[in-house]
């Protein structure tokens, strides 16, 4: 019962952040909404007993995307703020993706089948990761390394073409 | 004496249960107790902070700092709080509305998710997470995001120069400072700060990682904007950087914020560096507060002693100077763990 | 452990609680005679000149860009550190791998001059 209640506040607190950030007239606002969605989907985390991956989703997409963001943000040239995230044309089709898209969600997740895990959460969930990252899946966790680097380089490089043509 | 507190505790925990709640609801409420025991804690201590920077910044400068209002000036600290709480509440009318007040009413928020899980002795803290010291990692990089929204919701170039220098100045830091804990997680294995602070029975983490406990002091003292790295709230250029347009009760949280993130960094240090309740003769609670003070004296000599950086040493110091110590820190904390035990394997230890 | 993560979500309420109650009490003390001229950005008593928020430059994001990329590695860090003694030689040589990888790209951008502030 009471996890049903936590998951549904939650729920509402996301949609309610995501409605908002997607609603926004000022690009400002989005990002701060945005960050707002990402300590909701932290909650829904924590009521699934996976503590770390909260505190990595706070630490990585609070402290780090959002920000990330709203530099982004500071960076681009435009005029009025308060009128930087404007509707376009395009809004049936944006709404008709996304219908199509959340029908072919929902129509999966009730369709599927569910297998329950029968395994209890382990005490601390940190050990377990550390063990499959080293053991089972090095190639991946070495890939994730190589990933990194290719984003930094290309974002350097773009960054200084951007900063040759100002 | 050791035990005063959580035999309090207990007798306040047998007097909820006394009303017949179930185990859930009286821990709960138990978070609770403790909640409002560790906010009058830090309430207290920050505005005795408030008034001891002052009174330690008069005797760095030769002067002597506020002494009229009683003995030695100590209800300085009471009048501080009245003259806060009596302002005016001013909200400018260019400012963005919104996140100008969102800004002040969550800026406390972190620091105070920081003190949850701090052993201020053994068995003293609210909730003891499995990955405690991540966690704290996770809840102050909140901060960076909050002292944005003040600088850019205030609408006013000093605020907004304060909040972008503030968040490079903190994303820049926090790399490493959460690089210098773990070589202290590698000796332990553990994330959880009770565990942490037990595994410095014998030898406190300060002697076995002293680099990583100097570069915790540095950028520790970066990520709280405190001189020499107050470059976000320099008086005089940015007049107080983010908060500059904050008033009354709004101003009073980012300075509550402020101070009670310096106590937590003490408190953090303290856990992890410098043996947490450990200690002879004096009960643990007093050792642990004790060395957070030395801490918290230790950062306000470096304030008032040192002048304020230049952004760009800052910057080249933090990315070309810490973070490749840090760096090689963890590397030869690691050799240093694997070549012990090959030494002790071996039977030559 | 749910136990502990609904400890936690108690005390975050409570904390989010305390802040409105500070507020609300300076708001009820405080007096309330705004006008004009007090509502004016603060600005050392000149009026303020031109937009305030305008484009910063570029510095801000690559320093950003570097962090970001860092903070994803103290993920893989943590629990590696964490699991440090009992994973033995290997895993310590993947991690040398990991970060070296990683150092490569701070030395590009070093190279680059993404961490001058100019």
């Amino acid at each position: 019962m009471m996890p049903t209640i936590v998951f549904g506040v939650l729920s509402v607190i996301i949609i309610g952040f995501a409605l908002a950030m997607v609603l926004s007239k000022n690009l400002v606002h989005s990002a701060i909404f945005m960050a707002a969605t990402f300590v909701g989907v932290a909650g829904i985390y924590l009521t699934l007993s996976a503590g770390f991956l909260a505190a990595v989703q706070i630490l990585i997409y609070v402290g780090a995307i959002s920000i990330l963001m709203v530099f982004g943000v500071m960076l681009t040239r435009r005029g009025d703020i308060s009128a930087s995230n404007l509707f376009n044309k395009r809004i049936i089709s944006g709404v008709v993706v996304s219908a199509a898209l959340f029908i072919i969600l929902g129509r999966l997740i009730l369709t599927s089948e569910w297998f329950p895990s029968s395994f209890s959460v382990p005490e601390s969930t940190v050990g377990p990761i550390a063990d499959l990252m080293m053991n089972a899946y090095v190639i991946p966790f070495e890939t994730a390394a190589l990933i990194l680097l290719a984003a930094m380089v290309g974002a350097i490089i773009l960054a200084k073409g951007a900063r040759r043509t100002r | 004496m050791d035990n005063i507190f959580i035999n309090i505790a207990g007798w306040i925990r047998d007097f909820i249960a006394g009303f017949g709640l179930s185990e859930g609801l009286v821990y709960l409420a138990m978070v609770l107790v403790k909640f409002v025991a560790v906010l009058v804690f830090v309430l207290l201590n920050v505005v005795f902070l408030v008034y001891m920077e002052r009174r330690v910044a008069g005797f760095f400068q030769e002067r002597l700092g506020p002494n009229r209002v009683g003995p030695q000036g100590i209800f300085q600290l009471v009048m501080d709080i009245l003259k806060l709480l009596s302002k005016e509440d001013i909200v400018p009318a260019g400012a963005d509305k919104l996140v100008y007040k969102t800004a002040a009413y969550v800026i406390f928020v972190p620091t105070m998710l920081v003190y949850m899980v701090i052993p201020f002795g053994k068995g003293m803290n609210v909730i003891d997470l499995n990955m405690g010291l991540f966690y704290i990692l996770a809840v102050s990089s909140l901060t960076t995001l909050i002292i944005f929204m003040a600088g850019w919701g205030s609408r006013n170039k000093y605020s907004l120069i304060g909040g972008m220098r503030a968040v490079a100045q903190m994303v820049s830091y926090e790399i490493p400072f959460v690089f210098s804990f773990l070589g202290v997680i590698m000796l332990t294995g553990s994330l959880k700060l009770s565990t942490i602070v037990e595994a410095q029975q014998d030898v406190w983490f300060i002697v076995l990682q002293p680099i990583a406990f100097i570069i915790f002091l540095i950028a520790g003292n970066a990520e709280i904007n405190r001189g020499p790295f107050d470059l976000p709230e320099g008086e005089q250029e940015l007049v107080a950087g983010y908060h500059t347009e904050y008033t009354a009760g709004r101003f009073a949280m980012f300075y509550m914020a402020e101070y009670a993130n310096l106590l937590a960094m003490a408190a953090i240090g303290t856990t992890v560096f410098l043996g947490g309740w450990h200690g002879p003769w004096l009960p643990g609670w007093l050792w642990f507060f004790i060395k957070m003070y030395i801490l918290v004296f230790g950062q306000m000599w470096v304030r008032w002693t040192f002048p304020r950086i230049r952004i760009d040493h800052m910057m080249h110091f933090n990315w070309k100077v810490l973070l490749p110590i840090s760096l090689a820190n963890i590397l030869v904390t690691g050799i240093g763990i694997k070549a012990y035990e090959m030494l002790r394997t071996m039977g030559w230890w | 452990m749910l136990q502990q993560y609904s400890g936690l979500g108690i005390y975050l309420i409570a904390a989010i609680i305390f802040p409105f109650i500070i507020v609300f009490v300076a708001l009820i003390l405080g007096p309330k005679r705004p006008n004009p001229e007090k509502l004016t950005t603060y600005e050392c008593g000149l009026d303020t000149q031109g937009p305030t928020w305008v484009q910063f430059k570029i510095n801000y994001f690559l320093y950003a860009l570097v962090f970001v990329v860092f903070d994803v590695e103290t993920v893989f860090l943590y629990p590696w550190a964490v699991k440090f003694q009992a994973l033995g030689l290997f895993a310590f040589i993947e991690m040398i791998i990991f970060i070296a990888i990683l150092v490569i790209g701070l030395w590009y951008a070093w190279k680059e001059g993404a961490l001058e502030w100019m």
